[in-house]
């Protein structure tokens, strides 16, 4: 096994409509063999002459070894390049680069896990809550969406979880309401010693101020932020900046894909998302010409 | 590696003609998750300020038709933190590294300079003038000649002698061969042509631009045959000053367009963020073009286009590559 990434042509092996979403398989064995949970692939689209040059990135919903060992993202057709990917058949070739990114850190002892999810973002945690299982953790679910098909995996985190809390705004499944609303209360009956996260900031920021109140360690990932704002999924573009404070109290601007998407979520300034907060590192001093120029 | 796409820039000889545009390669690491750094011909580092600087707030890059619309506000850790940290990193790869230098002033720029001065390993400077010139109402240093001179002449003064400057010019002005002119003028040894082009798009969602910054430089195979005529432009009136050619360069063909108008070397950019291995690849797509044009060495290619129609280069004799490969 090989902490680098890979770029490879990956064979589609099926594409499938669940729920609002799509599901992907593709057969990529380097890839699967050094995912690890939080890791996120970078897909480009639109074939090899493409006038479309960003990649797109997902996390990752599962990894399996059958098929010479397979990847499976979760994404929802919002612009013409999830749209191109959507149409994509059995057979057909994608270029991959992955495993990309921090992934989640694991706790070494056999604790209590508050898993979160919402919208397709919640697809990947479910690639965390298989290695949580396997290291003898208790795990336990939040999955929230503005409606019943906007839910991903609510079966599923039935089947495998400890318990499953599912919360939607028009309360066509499960409890109506968000994931805020119910956060409190899951955290106080399940007794997490750690909860992680994955899906719109919003969520996010709801999970690590609840993760606050409790007094717990939250391990989000940004991978909805990344999916918006990223353009290449390997650092180099600069592009999916947002403001996280480090050990010595400064705040920087880090990038989502290289030294995330997986954050603490304590270090993330979420109201400041989008910003160039005034005391980060390299922030203008003066509002003056300088801010105009190339690059 | 073939000798046969050795190039040279002024006094700096590199084993092949790839480079990586200046902000396009991160801090050198990305990349180098993907291929080995000392491939390139060089790597060409992201524009270094005096001071750590954050950059523009997010949306940094709108996706555009065959290019991306970037304003990024020069994102860095500042000379002190690339001096500890990058530079000694990247040399460490035993890449050739041109270093890119941007100021809000001349006298940062020859401040920058002088700082390079007597670190050992840097192969040459590239002078990123397209930055507001805070000493003349925040125009452009690469608009006016006079001022893109005055930068060259500070970082040329400055600078180790011996180690090449290179002049990285911006396409959207009146005349780009004035501005090249008075850059060589001034000390340039020689230039990196294009930086990108200004443009704007409008979120149709939000109704909206689609970038904090409004307005961002335009990059990819979209600009690639402005990108191409500013090289043949400036190729025709200095026809013996080293011309890097950038824009859009994502195969091997596109690097030889920009070396028949004209250019020495290419630097790969956008194509990076697509491909993190684009570099490798456009240099052996290079090889095979030239090879099967029988085209013997770069440097005869180099402004090819200019020749008369008719005139072939000295070719490699059709048995020679079959000799090669025994």
């Amino acid at each position: 096994m090989s902490d680098t990434p890979v770029q490879t042509s990956a064979t589609v092996l099926t594409v499938r409509q669940v729920q609002d979403y799509h599901a992907m398989t593709l057969v990529a064995p380097a890839v699967a063999e050094r995912f690890r949970p939080g890791q996120f692939l970078a897909l480009a689209i639109g074939g090899e002459h493409t006038s479309r040059l960003a990649r797109r990135c997902f996390g990752v919903h599962e990894v399996k070894s059958d098929y010479g060992g397979t990847v499976e993202i979760v994404f929802a057709d919002t612009e013409p390049g999830t749209a191109w990917l959507a149409g994509r058949r059995s057979r057909d070739q994608v270029d991959l680069l992955g495993p990309l990114g921090r992934p989640f850190r694991l706790p070494r002892d056999p604790v209590t896990c508050l898993l979160v999810g919402g919208g397709p973002g919640g697809a990947a945690v479910f690639a965390l809550a298989d290695t949580l299982l396997r290291r003898g953790c208790q795990i336990h679910f939040v999955l929230g969406g503005p409606h019943a098909k906007a839910v991903f995996g609510s079966r599923m985190a039935q089947r495998i979880g400890d318990s499953a809390t599912v919360t939607t705004e028009d309360g066509s499944m499960g409890e109506r309401g968000t994931v805020r609303d119910v956060l409190p209360r899951v955290l106080r009956e399940t007794g997490a010693d750690v909860v992680y996260g994955c899906g719109p900031t919003g969520l996010l920021r709801a999970v690590t101020q609840a993760a606050g109140e409790f007094g717990l360690p939250s391990q989000v990932s940004v991978e909805e932020f990344l999916q918006r704002t990223g353009a290449c999924g390997t650092g180099v573009c600069m592009t999916c900046m947002l403001p996280v404070h480090g050990d010595d109290g400064v705040t920087r601007m880090v990038r989502a894909c290289a030294d995330g998407p997986v954050l603490r979520g304590d270090r993330v300034r979420w109201g400041d998302l989008g910003t160039i907060p005034f005391d980060a590192l390299g922030a203008p001093r003066v509002l003056s010409v300088s801010e105009g120029g190339s690059q | 590696m073939s000798d046969r796409v050795r190039t040279t820039l002024g006094a700096l000889e590199l084993p092949n003609p790839v480079l990586t545009a200046s902000g396009c390669g991160g801090t050198g690491r990305e990349l180098a998750q993907f291929f080995d750094l000392s491939r390139l011909g060089a790597f060409v580092t992201t524009s270094v300020m005096a001071q750590a600087r954050a950059g523009r707030p997010t949306p940094r890059v709108t996706e555009t038709p065959s290019g991306l619309l970037t304003a990024m506000g020069l994102p860095g850790p500042g000379i002190e933190t690339f001096l500890e940290r990058d530079l000694p990193w990247l040399i460490e790869q035993d890449v050739r590294v041109i270093v890119s230098l941007a100021g809000n002033s001349v006298e940062e720029y020859g401040d920058l300079a002088l700082r390079l001065r007597h670190v050992p390993g840097v192969a040459g400077i590239e002078v990123n003038v397209a930055c507001p010139n805070v000493e003349d109402r925040g125009r452009m240093f690469a608009r006016h000649p006079s001022a893109a001179a005055a930068v060259v002449r500070a970082v040329r003064a400055h600078a180790r002698p011996g180690v090449p400057v290179l002049a990285k010019l911006a396409p959207d002005v009146t005349d780009i061969v004035t501005i090249a002119l008075a850059c060589v003028d001034a000390g340039a040894d020689g230039l990196t042509l294009i930086n990108t082009l200004e443009g704007m798009a409008i979120d149709p969602g939000t109704l909206r631009p689609g970038l904090t910054g409004v307005s961002g430089g335009l990059s990819g195979p979209a600009i690639r045959p402005v990108a191409v005529h500013c090289v043949y432009q400036v190729h025709a009136a200095l026809p013996s000053t080293p011309i890097v050619g950038v824009g859009g360069v994502a195969s091997g063909l596109d690097a030889l367009e920009f070396i028949l108008a004209g250019a020495s070397a290419v630097a790969v950019g956008t194509a990076l963020f697509h491909d993190p291995n684009a570099g490798p690849r456009v240099l052996r797509e290079l090889e095979e073009a030239l090879a099967a044009r029988r085209i013997a060495r770069l440097a005869d290619a180099v402004g090819l286009a200019h020749k008369p129609a008719g005139y072939v280069p000295p070719q490699v004799r059709p048995q020679e590559p079959e000799k090669e490969t025994l």
